[in-house]
């Protein structure tokens, strides 16, 4: 497996390669298409991430001493932006994903590129990856 | 006037967002503003900017001789019968406020009703749930139907002896759909019981007239009207004000002031507690005068050729789901809120948004309805006469684009 930081690296790359903010969401919307089937029956009340303007839910098994995120949205972009997001950290040791800054995520501009409503919920999914990390540490 | 010529008085809307010529469809939440509005203001804080009433000295002359005739001409726009019964406000949420306290000090007591209908925005409920708390009274809902309509048939049977005032929305912040006011007046009277009319997107219509709709009260905001953010109006029958209390303390909203009791000031400025608005009230003229003008001749043909364009195209649209569908196209304004199958509502506003287009999305503070239509939020785009059709084409051009790139 690569590093955290190379895996960072790439997604800034992928990222990078498009100039339009309609083609950067073309490729949320994408990556929110191919995320992996979420179990309905994981959609629970505690899964789901508090301060979204649309329903995330974020799931944590612990395999070995490694997290594994399993996520979903109502909402295309929202999924696509969670997809990311566990794309990078999913698989990691908590202490790794407790110890990065998440500043790949000021260097993809995302934040100013959505809603202020959205951006919350950005900051909140960062949030409580962050938080479940800690807590396994 | 021509639309074209409309439009350079709004300054807004010669902005542009990403790049792209804004395309402003959010008017229901807050009408853009004419230059006429933003001299009015910016001639009452440059040049006659004084408290009113209270001093002697000329500017304060001049600043309340502008409030005070700003309340004259509403009165004559509103066709009320007297000056006293209108009151300024910091917008409809405050009018509703204001009236849910004092009407309720004065009339409301334990086991008495209220009803509301499930069409209302929240600053129409949740004024009426504080005071049924406060008094120990209920509170009742009149529905909507699957196609946005008051259950008007419902209404005399929700209506008792105990039911002291109804509250209703002239026009859905949601649906979109005029609401038959006269009707429920005319039934609300007959058992005794008042009604107050939220008037947010009523103002902004028609020509109101509160004695021809014979309601007991009639709120709304200025924002949403062309007017100053932070001004508002509540129309009140005056035999109801005098004998409601006042809402808030201070200022000059007194008669005289002693340890052993106070007394209040007359009409109007006894539910005028405080120093007024004295930069913005004043916008409410020529506000409301730009309304009147764009309600008339090729503007007004112009807006219902946009109602029509959209409505017909949303209604068209087999992945669209629109709320508020009207049986005649007069009964609706060109407000449209809808869902579009298999696309979220953030999703389509957030694309939109990059195309330039400022629409709403979200519950639209009107979560029992949203719950009504089983939804969690929708989609809202709502024009103003300065709208052309060709903002209207790229709309729904956008739309089906951005429901394009959402399906993948």
């Amino acid at each position: 497996m690569n590093t955290l930081k190379e895996a960072q690296a790439e997604v800034i790359e992928d990222f990078s390669m498009y100039d339009e903010w309609l083609d950067k969401y073309e490729y949320l919307i994408d990556l929110g298409h191919k995320l992996e089937p979420f179990p309905e029956e994981l959609k629970t009340e505690d899964r789901l991430i508090k301060g979204c303007q649309s329903r995330v839910w974020l799931d944590t098994a612990v395999e070995g001493d490694r997290l594994v995120f399993r996520a979903d949205s109502d909402a295309i972009i929202t999924k696509g932006i969670i997809s990311l997001l566990i794309g990078v950290y999913s698989g990691r040791t908590a202490r790794e994903i407790a110890e990065d800054d998440f500043s790949f995520v000021e260097q993809l501009g995302l934040r100013e590129n959505l809603s202020p409503t959205r951006a919350n919920g950005l900051a909140s999914m960062i949030e409580t990856i962050r938080e479940t990390a800690r807590k396994h540490c | 006037m021509q639309v074209e010529k409309i439009r350079q008085e709004f300054p807004e809307l010669g902005e542009r967002v990403y790049g792209k010529p804004l395309v402003y469809l959010d008017n229901a939440a807050t009408s853009q503003r004419p230059l006429a509005v933003v001299r009015k203001w910016t001639e009452m804080s440059t040049k006659v900017n004084s408290n009113l009433h209270r001093a002697v000295h000329h500017l304060a002359a001049l600043a309340t001789e502008e409030y005070e005739s700003t309340r004259d001409y509403v009165r004559d726009y509103l066709n009320a019968e007297s000056r006293e019964e209108i009151i300024f406000t910091a917008g409809a949420t405050a009018s509703i406020n204001l009236v849910a306290f004092s009407f309720g000090e004065a009339f409301v007591r334990a086991g008495d009703e209220i009803i509301v209908t499930e069409a209302e925005h929240h600053s129409n409920i949740v004024p009426w749930q504080m005071l049924c708390e406060r008094k120990g009274a209920t509170l009742k809902v009149l529905p909507v139907d699957d196609r946005g309509h008051l259950c008007l048939d419902l209404l005399p049977i929700l209506l008792t002896n105990r039911t002291r005032i109804l509250c209703v929305t002239h026009i859905s912040n949601v649906l979109g759909l005029v609401n038959p006011i006269r009707e429920i007046v005319r039934i609300c009277h007959e058992r005794g019981c008042k009604v107050l009319v939220d008037g947010a997107q009523g103002i902004v219509h028609e020509r109101v007239d509160v004695r021809a709709l014979d309601c007991d009260f009639y709120a709304f905001s200025g924002h949403k009207v062309y007017a100053a953010p932070g001004t508002g109006v509540l129309y009140g029958r005056r035999e109801l004000l005098e004998q409601m209390p006042p809402y808030q303390g201070g200022g000059e909203m007194i008669g005289t002031v002693r340890w052993t009791g106070t007394s209040y000031a007359p009409l109007p400025q006894k539910f005028e507690a405080g120093t007024q608005n004295i930069s913005g009230t004043p916008t409410l003229r020529p506000a409301l005068e730009m309304a009147e003008a764009m309600r008339a001749g090729e503007v007004q043909a112009a807006f219902d050729s946009v109602k029509l364009f959209i409505l017909n195209k949303l209604q068209e649209n087999t992945k669209v789901r629109l709320y508020g569908i009207p049986d005649s196209p007069e009964e609706k304004i060109p407000l449209f809120s809808f869902s579009v199958e298999h696309s979220h509502h953030a999703d389509v506003a957030l694309i939109l948004d990059k195309m330039g287009i400022a629409v709403r999305s979200g519950q639209m503070c009107a979560e029992p309805l949203m719950d009504r239509f089983g939804v969690t939020g929708m989609l809202r785009v709502s024009f103003a006469p300065y709208n052309t059709l060709e903002e209207a084409e790229y709309f729904m051009k956008s739309l089906e684009r951005a429901v394009k790139m959402l399906e993948g």
